[in-house]
């Protein structure tokens, strides 16, 4: 640890541990360039100065270079602790998966800087529909994901169309100042209430909700919804249909024959 | 511990996976944990806490240790069916005026029990805090016992359903009445859908005759394998644990605030349950 450097310079005991002997300028460069500055009245070389040092490192890490949304790492941080809230909790929590319609044609048409804007100004637009406690992560290229803790299954389409149509709505100003519109499909999956999911299993129901969202044309939103649990009248009937039947106790042959046909 | 499923997202939740998992910091061999079995039905009034508290003390005749918990915190009646009136509920233990010790008691029929009191009803909402007290409760008892009953209240709301994916077996209690049969069939329905739970089991009480039954449970059966899957995409398998005859005992024994096997140990709906009891003990 830091003790002995500490000790060898006598000047820095009070404020030890202090950053003396680490290699710091890696660090700090990535910080800097990420528009990272030291907090006001923390006094370089401390080890409240060091905790900022880290913290700014963690917050970087953590984040999507281009839009500032949380990245895939900090998304599988989030999802995770989703699941076991769930799991704990048995409150509903929807997964939505998004991808940015015909992507590839803006890159080729209006080159790799426009195609940047896009995804700055699609995360925006993301960022800007949702709620302080919902994550939004670019986890790929084009691709978003956004997980939405306490979203009660009779609120998700109505969210999921909000998010669509915020991006449907707000042409993207390219630099020439052409205005490219830009449209995301949407897949989305509900966590199991009071079971535990696992992130691969819960992301590929949302993802497949995606593909099917692509698949009937784009610019939609496809959602899973939770099993419905109510007892129709042809299962009443057939519940009670073979009650008077007298020999249904008795007959088991007659029974398992029924139940293969 | 049976798992009811091997899929990862549908295995419920709950002590089962936390503690086995090691969630508690403990590698999962040397951690004991009960059998925690949840009693419940769908409607109310079919004899379902009557049934946990007989099945109760069954198993612990049958040397093992058992705790029966009143998981029905809307309205218990586990107290009624014993004749138990203790000063000290788990409503003292959720509301930190009472160590969990103090409310575990002696029953009559050589079990434990964890009453809930009636003071309970504003649980009957589920808040987080009634979620994590119960879960608390249950993970710290959990391995002092051989099995854990949870005897769940009526209907399918969501503290039913909470208590339910606490547990790792769930026994519906149905009787032959068709609203009973209905309500039970949504109980497995929900169960099946909802907490992927591949095998339920199923007691059928207040039966006319010998055999009826097992004609419950196939024509259950027939309807779950037609209209009811589980999220792996398979019918859930219903296991019969048995039936017990209407009984003019059961009635006596619950005016009188007994247990059945203490008053009529012989008497046929005694000997149903006693029958219960040894299946499910074979059944592990």
């Amino acid at each position: 640890m830091l003790t002995a450097e500490a000790e060898a310079l006598p000047s820095c005991e009070a404020a030890a541990p202090t950053a003396a002997g680490l290699r710091l300028d890696l660090a700090l460069n990535l910080l800097q360039q990420a528009g990272w500055h030291v907090p006001e009245g923390v006094i370089e070389g401390t080890q409240e100065w060091l905790q900022a040092v880290i913290d700014g490192l963690c917050d970087i890490s953590s984040r999507d270079a281009l839009t500032g949304l949380a990245n895939r790492r900090q998304f599988e941080v989030a999802i995770s602790r989703e699941i076991d809230r769930v799991a704990r909790a048995g409150e509903p929590a929807l997964l939505l998966t998004l991808d940015i319609d015909h992507f590839k044609r803006v890159n080729d048409t209006h080159g790799h800087a426009a195609g940047d804007l896009v995804i700055q100004a699609v995360a925006a637009a993301l960022q800007d529909c949702v709620r302080p406690m919902d994550t939004v992560a670019r986890v790929g290229g084009e691709e978003f994901s956004i997980i939405l803790p306490n979203c009660p299954p009779a609120f998700g389409q109505a969210v999921s169309e909000r998010i669509r149509n915020k991006v449907a709505g707000q042409p993207v100003v390219l630099v020439g100042g052409q205005a490219l519109s830009v449209t995301i499909s949407v897949g989305g999956a509900f966590a199991p209430q009071w079971v535990r999911s696992s992130p691969t299993l819960w992301c590929d129901r949302a993802d497949q909700q995606l593909y099917r969202a692509k698949a009937e044309g784009r610019n939609r939103t496809c959602l899973e919804m939770p099993p419905l649990t109510v007892v129709s009248a042809e299962e009443k009937s057939m519940l009670f249909g073979a009650l008077g039947a007298p020999d249904i106790a008795d007959d088991e042959e007659s029974a398992s024959g029924m139940a293969e046909v | 511990m049976s798992a009811t499923t091997s899929d990862p997202e549908l295995s419920p939740s709950a002590v089962a996976s936390a503690v086995s998992n090691g969630a508690s910091g403990k590698p999962a061999s040397t951690a004991r944990i009960a059998r925690t079995l949840a009693v419940t039905s769908g409607k109310g009034g079919v004899g379902k806490t009557f049934f946990s508290a007989n099945l109760a003390a069954a198993l612990s005749r049958q040397g093992l240790k058992v705790l029966v918990l009143d998981a029905d915190l809307g309205l218990a009646n586990l107290d009624v069916v014993l004749n138990l009136y203790p000063k000290i509920t788990l409503h003292d233990v959720f509301t930190g005026k009472a160590q969990l010790e103090e409310a575990i008691l002696p029953a009559p029929g050589g079990f434990s029990v964890l009453l809930a009191g009636s003071g309970l009803v504003e649980y009957s909402r589920l808040t987080p805090e009634v979620r994590d007290h119960l879960f608390k409760v249950i993970e710290t008892i959990s391995p002092r016992f051989d099995v854990l009953l949870l005897d769940t209240g009526a209907g399918i709301s969501d503290v039913v359903l909470y208590a339910l994916s606490l547990a790792h077996e769930v026994i519906v209690v149905a009787t032959p009445e068709p609203t009973s049969m209905t309500d039970a069939y949504a109980t497995i329905k929900v169960l099946a859908s909802q907490q992927g739970r591949e095998q339920l089991h199923l007691v059928v009480n207040q039966v006319g005759r010998v055999g009826e039954g097992r004609g419950i449970c196939q024509q259950l059966q027939l309807v779950v394998d037609r209209f009811v899957q589980t999220p792996a995409g398979t019918a859930p398998k219903l296991n019969l644990l048995g039936d017990i005859p209407l009984d003019n005992s059961v009635r006596e024994a619950v005016r009188k605030r007994a247990l059945l096997l203490e008053l009529h140990p012989g008497c046929p709906a005694s000997l149903g349950v006693v029958q219960i009891a040894t299946k499910l003990n074979h059944n592990r």
